[in-house]
């Protein structure tokens, strides 16, 4: 199976074409660069140093999310089109989830992004090898509620985050449970992980149907919310008028 | 299929989701439109996180059902047209992204569009447009003349300062109670009523082709107020009446100095706000007294607003032209044509 993965959910931007468990080509990139110019000029760059035409690509395999919010629409956008376009199955994995497998020992894992004003996307996952196992699910958390949740798990904890001095202080302050790092480089999305990991999830996402996990409803739906408690509607806001 | 020229074209640069399937620029063989417009009610007014996740779960469908409504395959296509600008950026790379993946995945060329001159190429859908043409741009989100001396060029020469005109529509139906998005609503009240409070007609003489409504704006919402003070009831239809004519003929006015001014065969009216009949009435009776030579062509109501049919209309232009992307190809949500304010001195 020849399998196309990516990830823009956050800065860096990782791309990588597999042959089953094989990888014939990656790129990642890490610089504040614009997603939606650098991503297709990447994936095709990938394909044809793979050898490979868009044609050949059997699966593709997208994080998708939590992260950026434009990084996600860019990344699930394209995946769906393509996969819509080359008659390919589709695959959603977790940003999270799939930042946990740079971990390369076994143990407790928590890999979060910042996601401002004290709060971070975060999940708690338990590693076996390249088994995870979700201890948390994915979230958007305050930083706190995060640390209590791992302090309630009592074992010592690896962080996987770029954004790790943004939080150093309150780890210090509030963690009672021994704690490690990923940072920099070895905190970076591995579109290559990403491949792995869609190669074995069986669960196919509907191209039509298919949207990031933002993990947060818009502050303006929230507020909406709020005043209209009972306003129920089933079903889409969006209408089809022609 | 001969020398035929099949066209997808996408447009996501607001609160619709529009995927058509559009017939050497002048025919339409399918037009998908998903509207927002349910979602963005919530809120008065269109919150571009919503729209953009809104478009997100549309653009596949979108692009499936426009191609299967018109009975055509990839392989027909000869290129994907695509709305890069202006307009919302999160909702606007919703159909870049879609499109580039689309043109990438069939080998197809990338035409990218103006939103602004797909509504101008509404208009090809009734006649061919003669040069050189004016064209009356009234939205939501612009209020603007382009002066086109020649196919596939646009020149502004004159524009909203402020608030566009759909906008102060907008503004003004929350002051009245009414929902997003009033305009059809004021202009429907302004047919029952007259022009009795005489609003600023701001601009109308100055020597340029600008606009400015927010002046008119701040004045109705100051009348309003005041009557609430006091506790007088205002007449609604005479409020909208008096509205609509201060806009109607500050547009009108301007309008017709320019189309005389400049030596042009065709004047053209399009956008979402095109579709107001005081506006297209008033233009109407103008042309036929003052400019009875001048070419009107206005905006079929059902492509004023926003949809893919017009973005294929001007991409084939585009494309004739010689004008292509390739996949670095990035939203632009502040695009606009090229300024020629001095084009009729």
């Amino acid at each position: 199976m020849k399998i196309l993965a990516f990830d823009t959910s956050n800065v860096a931007l990782s791309v990588a074409v597999l042959d089953n468990e094989h990888l014939l080509a990656t790129q990642t990139t890490n610089i504040k660069r614009n997603h939606s110019s650098q991503l297709m000029p990447i994936i095709d760059q990938t394909i044809k140093t793979s050898g490979l035409d868009i044609n050949d690509i059997d699966r593709i395999v997208v994080a998708e999310g939590p992260g950026s919010y434009t990084g996600l629409r860019i990344a699930v956008t394209t995946a769906k089109t393509l996969a819509y376009a080359v008659n390919a199955e589709l695959i959603g994995v977790s940003s999270l989830a799939l930042l946990a497998q740079n971990d390369t020992q076994d143990g407790i894992v928590a890999p979060f992004f910042n996601a401002r004003q004290g709060n971070v996307f975060a999940g708690i996952y338990e590693k076996k090898g390249s088994k995870l196992t979700t201890l948390v699910e994915d979230q958007h958390i305050s930083f706190e509620d995060l640390l209590n949740h791992i302090n309630q798990i009592g074992k010592p904890v690896n962080f996987i985050t770029t954004d790790f001095e943004d939080f150093r202080e309150s780890i210090e302050n509030t963690l009672v449970v021994p704690s490690s790092h990923l940072d920099g480089w070895n905190a970076l999305p591995n579109a290559y992980f990403l491949g792995l990991m869609g190669l074995k999830k069986n669960e196919l996402e509907n191209v039509y149907t298919a949207v990031p996990q933002y993990l947060r409803v818009t502050e303006a739906e929230r507020n909406w919310k709020d005043q209209h408690p009972n306003d129920v509607r089933s079903g889409s806001y969006v209408r089809q008028i022609d | 299929m001969g020398t035929s020229k099949l066209i997808l074209a996408i447009e996501s640069s607001c609160d619709e989701t529009s995927v058509a399937v559009v017939k050497n620029g002048n025919e339409i063989l399918s037009n998908f439109i998903a509207t927002q417009i349910d979602s963005h009610q919530r809120f008065g007014g269109v919150v571009p996180e919503v729209a953009s996740r809104h478009h997100i779960e549309q653009i596949t469908l979108g692009i499936d059902q426009a191609l299967k409504k018109a009975a055509v395959e990839p392989d027909d296509l000869d290129a994907v047209a695509v709305t890069y600008g202006p307009g919302l950026v999160g909702a606007l790379l919703v159909g870049v992204s879609a499109a580039k993946s689309f043109a990438y995945a069939h080998n197809l060329p990338l035409i990218p569009v103006n939103h602004m001159a797909g509504h101008i190429y509404a208009a090809r859908f009734v006649k061919p447009i003669v040069f050189p043409s004016l064209a009356l741009l009234v939205s939501g989100g612009h209020t603007e003349l382009v002066y086109m001396p020649a196919e596939n060029v646009f020149k502004i020469i004159g524009e909203t300062r402020d608030d566009a005109a759909g906008e102060a529509y907008d503004k003004i139906g929350r002051v009245l109670g009414m929902k997003y998005p009033a305009g059809k609503n004021i202009d429907e009240l302004a047919h029952q009523g007259h022009d009795t409070f005489n609003f600023p007609r701001a601009m109308e003489h100055d020597d340029n082709f600008d606009f400015s409504f927010s002046g008119l704006k701040s004045a109705f919402i100051n009348t309003v107020h005041h009557a609430d003070q006091i506790g007088e009831e205002l007449d609604r239809k005479d409020l909208a009446a008096s509205f609509q004519q201060s806009v109607v003929d500050v547009i009108v006015s301007k309008t017709k100095r320019a189309c005389e001014q400049l030596d042009i065969k065709q004047l053209i009216l399009a956008g979402g706000v095109a579709a107001n009949q005081g506006l297209r009435e008033t233009l109407d009776s103008m042309i036929k007294k003052d400019l009875p030579e001048l070419d009107f062509v206005k905006a079929p109501l059902k492509l004023c607003g926003d949809n893919g049919a017009m973005i294929g209309a001007a991409g084939y232009v585009a494309m004739q032209h010689g004008e292509s992307a390739d996949l670095t190809l990035n939203a632009d949500p502040s695009l606009e044509f090229d300024w020629e304010p001095d084009a009729v001195r």
